[in-house]
């Protein structure tokens, strides 16, 4: 009787074509060794930084050297990408810039992250009325949208990079402090903050000892991928008018002039926009990978 | 009507005196809330027009950029998603998610340029600049769209993937319901909070994006608004920016937690 009334409820099994193997698992840690996407994006990374550093060395030309001789060249065998408006060589620029775009992104990064890890730290592990004064902060901060306070940042210190990568930094803390907060908040519930509790390890001690180790490669992460994000908001300044000052040769600058003559001579913004996407993506994909690394779990 | 740099002390206090700045600030702040209150926002310090009136001006075509470019981000963002998520492990997963990251690492202005480049100038299917009607919005919408359809195709995964994982799928597949069926049925509603949570966290993106759009695209705009605001240190307009994003920003993500506490029975208890 039971048997029947089964079969009534669930139909027979017939063969359904799978969606494919599906997940049984939770996710799991990758270790960054075996991840090949991430490798190859840390390498592309290595190499253009590599490159960026050594511009002095490497670069066929200085950056800002005008040859009106040479305006908008195509590329070709002197200028392996040609030349800009002002016929200065694409390629050099590039090289140059990349410490600037590089830069930038790092040290918003840094600016974003150090902040952010204190604020998520203290916010996480303290009592009720210092973690809702700085998790109401934050919300706040978060409804004021980013590029108003970075675009105010960067007005209040001039048109600089430094103020750019300040700017972006500032605006990228709220974000970091939710997620380490959030971080902490799950690490603090774990026994071993209990055991050290119960041997008698002070409260500052368990921060740091014990809390912070264990909420560093989440923080790691996030500052990471702040620096794409950071890379990208800076080439958006840049694009409104507010971020490098003009002839620097940092990629969104260049992307920014070579907009102007895009039908003559493409190859300037083609250049420059590439190496903006090609690098954003290298670091959102070590981003990832490192995340697959430490932890999986993690919503970013 | 702002005064010069090195005007006369005498010229800057008359000015200070006018916009209120020589009052305490709680009485300043409850003049603010009182006019605030009574919808209004004062007026242009650059152009003298009443801030209520820009704002209301420049809110719907960013509105209308800001829907398509929402209708393009969850169309394109769930699908790769979903896709990443029932082939995971496979080529398609990586594939998905390896474009999703490509929208997300692309700047919207490289973007906006290579697409008028290819759908405006060399096939002429789409008008370049300009708004109005809805061929003004493909272009701009799209691109704006991929630039935040990332975030939520990385979310859809992991949402999913978390479902999917859990017991009750299992016996879903064993008692024979077809891969889409439990798509559709038993794991899409599960995991839709998060997602609408972070497409309404995208809200507070989509405005920085629009101020760059709107450029590309010779939009009007509140990005544009935005970005002529603070260059031109409009204090009454860009506040009024403030106070209407975070608005839009707060109501939007209040939208998401009660469709979150409508769909999830677990969240009522």
């Amino acid at each position: 009787m039971l048997r029947e009334r089964r079969r009534f409820l669930y139909p027979i099994p017939t063969r359904h074509p799978l969606p494919s193997q599906w997940p049984t698992g939770k996710p799991e840690r990758k270790p960054l060794s075996r991840n090949v996407t991430a490798l190859t994006a840390m390498t592309f990374l290595i190499f253009v930084s590599a490159l960026a550093l050594l511009a002095p060395v490497v670069a066929p030309a200085h950056p800002m050297q005008v040859n009106t001789a040479a305006q908008l060249t195509s590329p070709s065998r002197t200028h392996l990408l040609g030349t800009d408006l002002l016929g200065r060589d694409v390629l050099s620029r590039l090289l140059y810039g990349g410490r600037l775009t590089l830069g930038v992104g790092l040290l918003a990064a840094a600016v974003a992250a150090l902040p952010g890890l204190m604020l998520g730290l203290i916010a996480g592990f303290s009592n009720s009325w210092i973690d809702s004064l700085i998790t109401r902060t934050m919300d706040v901060l978060l409804a004021i949208p980013y590029l108003l306070l970075a675009l105010t940042i960067v007005a209040l210190m001039g048109q600089r990079l430094e103020g750019v990568a300040f700017g972006i930094g500032l605006a990228g803390i709220p974000g970091t402090v939710r997620v380490v907060r959030a971080a902490v908040v799950s690490v603090r519930q774990r026994p071993f903050v209990l055991a050290a509790r119960s041997v008698g390890c002070t409260g500052t001690r368990i921060l740091w000892r014990h809390i912070l180790p264990n909420v560093a490669g989440t923080a790691l992460v996030i500052a990471t991928l702040q620096v794409g994000w950071a890379i990208l908001n800076a080439s958006a300044l840049t694009f409104l008018g507010v971020g490098a000052p003009p002839g620097v040769p940092e990629w969104g600058a260049m992307l920014n002039e070579g907009r102007l003559y895009l039908r003559e001579a493409p190859w300037v913004a083609v250049a420059s926009g590439s190496m903006l996407t090609l690098t954003v993506l290298a670091v959102n994909l070590v981003g990832d990978g490192l995340r697959d690394a430490i932890d999986p779990r993690l919503r970013v | 009507m702002l005064v010069r740099a090195g005007a006369p002390p005498q010229a800057i206090a008359e000015r200070r005196a006018q916009i209120g700045w020589d009052r305490p600030l709680t009485e300043q702040y409850a003049r603010f809330m009182w006019s605030t209150a009574r919808l209004n926002l004062g007026e242009s310090w650059i152009t003298g027009r009443r801030v209520t009136q820009m704002l209301s001006e420049a809110a719907w075509p960013t509105l209308e950029l800001a829907l398509g470019a929402m209708l393009v981000a969850i169309l394109v963002g769930a699908g790769l998603g979903t896709l990443a998520a029932s082939f995971r492990g496979t080529w398609l997963d990586s594939g998905a998610m390896i474009a999703a990251l490509l929208g997300v690492s692309t700047p919207v202005a490289w973007s906006g340029l290579l697409a008028l480049l290819i759908f405006s100038v060399a096939l002429g299917w789409l008008p370049p600049m300009g708004s109005g009607d809805i061929l003004h919005l493909i272009l701009p919408a799209t691109v704006l769209g991929l630039a935040s359809a990332g975030a939520i195709a990385r979310l859809t995964r992991a949402g999913l993937l978390d479902v999917l994982t859990e017991p009750y799928i299992t016996v879903a597949r064993s008692k024979g319901l077809p891969g889409r069926l439990v798509l559709a049925r038993h794991v899409w509603p599960m995991a839709l909070p998060p997602v609408l949570t972070v497409i309404a966290l995208q809200f507070g993106f989509l405005l920085g994006g629009a101020a760059v759009t709107e450029a590309v695209f010779a939009r009007q705009g509140l990005g544009r608004l935005v970005v002529e605001a603070v260059l031109s240190q409009d204090l009454p307009v860009i506040q009024g920016i403030i106070l209407l994003s975070a608005s839009v920003y707060s109501l939007v993500n209040l939208a998401a937690d009660a469709l979150h506490w409508l769909l999830d029975p677990r969240v009522r208890e």
